[in-house]
């Protein structure tokens, strides 16, 4: 799959020469960094056998939730960390129902979709939403340069924003996604924690075991109802995550934007990386090239100029062929091994 | 390979400290290392356990046999702390205990090796062989030290000479007769006093078979109680001090296995069966009944 992105990239890159822009990198880059992080949590999923669909309506309504409070009075900060809970809550119904009720969490987290669509739908009567983060602050002093906040990327702050006035909201924002790379930023860390408990904590072993085998897990006496459920808190909050960091970003909401669009690309990033449909076998890393393959690919396609109404037909099938090859590869990787 | 060379292996000609049981001397109280008494159990409309009646001695070797659906593998449940009986008692070392998991009943010394092995395929053997048991390094972190599971997986499985050529693989890869060792290693590794082993033999070929009956009889020789159910008595003559017959959800017949032939045993399971046809689910009388134990 590495080799596959890569010929992506290559192909793009002789193609056009706005690919590699560092304008064109960070849109990219922030445009994929919610496939990685959704990508990153749908692995827990998978390698559970079973999926959470609706980690991008929690993606489109966590947001919502920050604005809700905060137009209600409570502090941006708190906001967040309540819509986090919320977020985390979701995961635990979704969760619960799937483990105790035993409703197959593909049905489970369709339900809850429509459900939190439906509360985006209700909630703002089907109006957009802005937050000024700025509000009612006047700036302390002029930080030209705040938007970098360190990071080693001159041209990046070129085309950061331009409100780098401090304000309260100013740390919020500004740790949190107002930089141009901070989006970047917060997901790769958010793959790289979720690479470790998978791999490298007693939790992650116990995940694995409980998709691989689950009658075995139990009979260890590892706790799988309770593996399961934390699971799904944990790709609910970070999937909830991502979404406030791009509202930061953005600073807009669409009641419209529907969760199904999003959760689908990086369901497929985590499965074109490697991780098993079946459960048991999961890469995290996978999943980032994965989703940079998918990235480049719509990125190229448009740059490329290629007609809208040939953009998806296109897609799909570079999608099933990038699938088949990677299988031939593999194939062919293990014969010479032997 | 780890190990320290001065360390002997243990030799199965040393005096064992079950031996005195196994050798036709009537147990006494002290020697029962688990019974149990009077256990049933329900699923529903089925009856799998009637008052279940067993003893095992400690350092012995017994073995379960019984048609599909007698309660076997239910009885070997409960003892391993997976289910719960509905009524009976289960004493270990004459201590009463009542388990309420898997865990209760390691915690006491008792150890399974589940008819499906209960390995997880896609986990490599030393991730198998510490499953649920797993070394951390940062505490309550729970971070996984594998260079220290690798190395006492490596040790360990060198001490009971099972062969793993490599530690790193994925259990898929490995042979069922690799797999069973594995499970019966991991069963064993932390000083099991009672061995649960549910068909360890089953599905495989004469050679593995060969290798668990050795593993099985080496820990044996090294002091560790076992109750095995296997269906092929060839296997059970080899390995047993003692079988227990179970039919329609009770002990119907114990007997060492000094003391009879598979001829006998074979018999003794059809004569049970035509009397059971007969009498529909009318209790043994036969003279070849488990002698009470005096707990009755």
């Amino acid at each position: 799959m590495i080799a596959i992105t890569i010929l992506t990239i290559l192909y793009f890159a002789l193609r056009t020469s706005a690919l590699f822009t560092v304008d064109n990198t960070i849109v990219t880059l922030q445009y994929v960094a919610p496939f990685i992080v959704i990508g990153a949590g749908e692995v827990l999923m998978l390698v559970l056998a079973e999926i959470d669909l609706s980690a991008g309506q929690v993606y489109l309504t966590a947001p919502w939730f920050v604005y809700w409070f905060w137009s209600a009075g409570v502090p941006v900060g708190l906001a967040i960390i309540f819509a986090l809970l919320l977020s985390a809550v979701i995961g635990l119904l979704n969760g619960l129902i799937t483990v105790w009720l035993r409703v197959p969490s593909l049905i489970v987290t369709l339900a809850m979709t429509f459900l939190l669509y439906g509360v985006v739908l209700v909630g703002s009567n089907y109006t957009q939403a802005q937050m000024t983060w700025t509000k009612g602050t006047p700036p302390a002093s002029p930080v030209q340069t705040a938007p970098c906040h360190g990071y080693p990327l001159p041209a990046a702050c070129l085309h950061a924003p331009s409100w780098a006035h401090p304000s309260p909201y100013w740390y919020y924002s500004n740790i949190l996604g107002i930089g141009s790379w901070a989006t970047i930023l917060w997901a790769m860390l958010v793959l790289a924690l979720i690479w470790f408990l998978l791999k490298h904590t007693r939790f992650g072993v116990h995940t694995t075991a409980t998709g691989g085998n689950i009658l075995a897990a139990a009979e260890a006496g590892i706790p799988v109802a309770r593996v399961k459920i934390w699971c799904f808190m944990v790709i609910s909050t970070v999937s909830g995550f991502i979404g406030i960091l791009d509202l930061i970003r953005l600073g807009s909401m669409d009641p419209g934007d529907y969760g199904l669009n999003i959760v689908l690309p990086p369901i497929v990033a985590a499965v074109i990386g490697g991780t098993a449909l079946t459960g048991g076998r999961a890469t995290v890393l996978g999943t980032l090239i994965g989703a940079l393959f998918l990235g480049v690919l719509e990125d190229g396609l448009n740059l490329t100029g290629v007609s809208a109404n040939w953009f998806f037909l296109l897609e799909g099938i570079i999608i099933i062929v990038a699938m088949v090859l990677n299988g031939q590869l593999t194939r062919l990787a293990m014969r010479f091994r032997r | 390979m780890s190990t320290t060379p001065e360390e002997p292996a243990p030799t199965p000609a040393e005096p064992l400290p079950g031996a005195a049981a196994t050798d036709g001397h009537p147990a006494t109280p002290d020697d029962v290392i688990l019974r149990v008494e009077q256990i049933f159990k329900r699923f529903g409309a089925v009856e799998a356990l009637r008052g279940v009646d067993m003893h095992l001695n400690r350092g012995e070797v017994l073995g379960l046999v019984g048609d599909n659906g007698a309660g076997k593998s239910t009885l070997v449940k409960i003892l391993c702390g997976f289910q719960r009986p509905d009524a009976g008692r289960i004493f270990v070392e004459a201590r009463e205990v009542n388990f309420h998991s898997v865990k209760d009943a390691r915690a006491a010394g008792i150890e399974t090796v589940y008819q499906d092995l209960a390995l997880v395929p896609q986990l490599t053997v030393y991730e198998n062989l510490f499953l649920n048991r797993e070394i951390t390094g940062l505490g309550r972190v729970g971070v996984l030290s594998r260079r220290r599971m690798r190395s006492l997986a490596r040790r360990y499985l060198d001490d009971i000479k099972v062969h793993v050529p490599d530690l790193n693989a994925e259990v898929e890869m490995l042979s069922g007769g690799q797999r069973q060792a594995i499970a019966v290693a991991r069963a064993t590794r932390l000083n099991a006093k009672i061995l649960l082993l549910d068909e360890p033999l089953a599905a495989m070929g004469a050679k593995e078979s060969a290798l668990i009956m050795d593993l099985v009889k080496d820990l044996s020789a090294k002091g560790v109680s076992m109750i095995v159910i296997d269906h092929n008595y060839a296997h059970l003559f080899a390995l047993c001090d003692r079988l227990n017959i179970i039919q329609q959800g009770k002990v119907t017949v114990d007997i060492r296995v000094a003391e009879t032939s598979i001829e006998e045993l074979t018999e003794l399971m059809v004569t049970a069966f035509r009397r059971q046809l007969l009498a529909g689910h009318a209790q043994l009388d036969a003279d070849r009944l488990a002698p009470s134990p005096p707990h009755l």
